[in-house]
């Protein structure tokens, strides 16, 4: 089943995203924003650029909050490791629209490669599934992606985690808006209330 | 366990429930207190409200920050001692310019047994403060209502970030006996 070449980051990212349509994406800070924006600027991606350990609660508030809407958080290891408690809640609160996606290379790209905790010990998808996570699921092969494409653009299906393993290749930056009032005021008005 | 050294006569806890009511708050993210029992034993009963019991406090502000991208309101509660846990996420906060509501119930101040509580406790204001939280405090349960009405205006159509510090005095320190 696996071809077990760790898979490219960026092509995993455009890939998954390539046929979203109703579909708001939150970016932790560090590569995962820089590979959601490599994937084609949006005006219903958030990225973040701090708040480390947050994304997948904002991911949570924003999916309660629209339930009909699918919501993905895409997070490194680091961003997972951070807010591990966040897998508790979300399955407190089985959201059936929140999907997270964790690529993971077993490092800290962002500050010189240092080794994370899943390099040789945290499984983070066992992690979720003991934490209640209903769904989880490693990926390590290329012809998984066009399943989690179609699942993460699904509501109705309940909270998912799907970590996918990636190479520690380091990618040329892309930078999106660092202009979180702008970013929040986007994403609101793409919704429909008002900017602030 | 836990008496009351408090003077406060009147239901604050349902004086509080009635302004989140009015003010459509939809999500209750919390990290219990026991100060904060009987709202939270009230959010717990209405079905037109969400309560989230969080595992550490900073995951509130984040939670609240992804509410208000989704057009809904919310209202984060803890003790002071969970404050100091939230101060980096409080950036999302400041950077974004998001709205927040949050209610902290106070240890540490007045009549309190444990030291460890302290150092927090003595620090809240400052912690929100120092991440420009605007911060009202409540001292009596007189002024609960006002002051949490006072702050869910500025939040909710201010658009500015308060937290309500409810003093020690009003909760009631907790007696430990062995």
């Amino acid at each position: 089943m696996t071809t077990s070449t760790p898979l490219d980051r960026r092509a995993v990212v455009a890939r998954i995203l390539q046929d979203r349509k109703d579909l708001v994406a939150i970016s932790s800070l560090g590569s995962a924003t820089y590979d959601l924006a490599a994937a084609g600027d949006h005006p219903r991606n958030f990225y973040l650029w701090g708040a480390m350990g947050g994304a997948a609660d904002i991911g949570l508030g924003l999916a309660i909050a629209q339930p009909n809407l699918p919501v993905l958080v895409l997070m490194g290891d680091g961003e997972a490791l951070m807010g591990m408690g966040a897998f508790a809640t979300i399955a407190q609160q089985m959201p059936k629209n929140l999907s997270i996606v964790i690529l993971d290379n077993g490092l800290y790209g962002e500050t010189g490669a240092q080794a994370s905790h899943t390099a040789n010990a945290t499984d983070l998808a066992a992690v979720a599934a003991a934490c209640g996570i209903p769904e989880t699921t490693v990926i390590e092969d290329e012809a998984s992606l066009a399943q989690i494409a179609q699942r993460i653009n699904a509501t109705g299906e309940g909270p998912a985690v799907f970590v996918i393993r990636i190479d520690g290749a380091e990618q040329p930056r892309c930078l999106p808006s660092r202009d979180g009032v702008m970013l929040k005021a986007r994403l609101r008005q793409e919704l429909g209330f008002e900017s602030m | 366990m836990q008496q009351e050294l408090n003077t406060g006569a009147s239901d604050w806890p349902k004086e509080i429930y009635d302004i989140l009511a009015s003010y459509d708050v939809v999500q209750v993210p919390y990290v219990p207190d026991g100060g904060h029992a009987e709202l939270i034993k009230r959010i717990h009963a209405d079905p037109k409200m969400r309560p989230v019991s969080l595992t550490t406090e900073e995951e509130g502000i984040a939670l609240a920050a992804g509410a208000w991208l989704g057009g809904q309101r919310s209202a984060l509660l803890m003790q002071s001692s969970g404050v100091g846990n939230c101060v980096n996420m409080m950036s999302l906060i400041k950077a974004c310019r998001f709205p927040l509501l949050t209610l902290v119930t106070m240890r540490g101040e007045w009549g309190e047994f444990n030291p460890w509580q302290v150092p927090m406790g003595s620090k809240t204001q400052q912690a929100f403060e120092m991440m420009d939280i605007h911060v009202l405090r409540a001292e009596t349960a007189e002024m609960v209502g006002d002051t949490v009405r006072a702050a869910a205006r500025m939040a909710f159509e201010g658009g500015t970030a308060v937290a309500v510090l409810l003093s020690q005095r009003l909760i009631g320190a907790k007696v430990f006996v062995k």
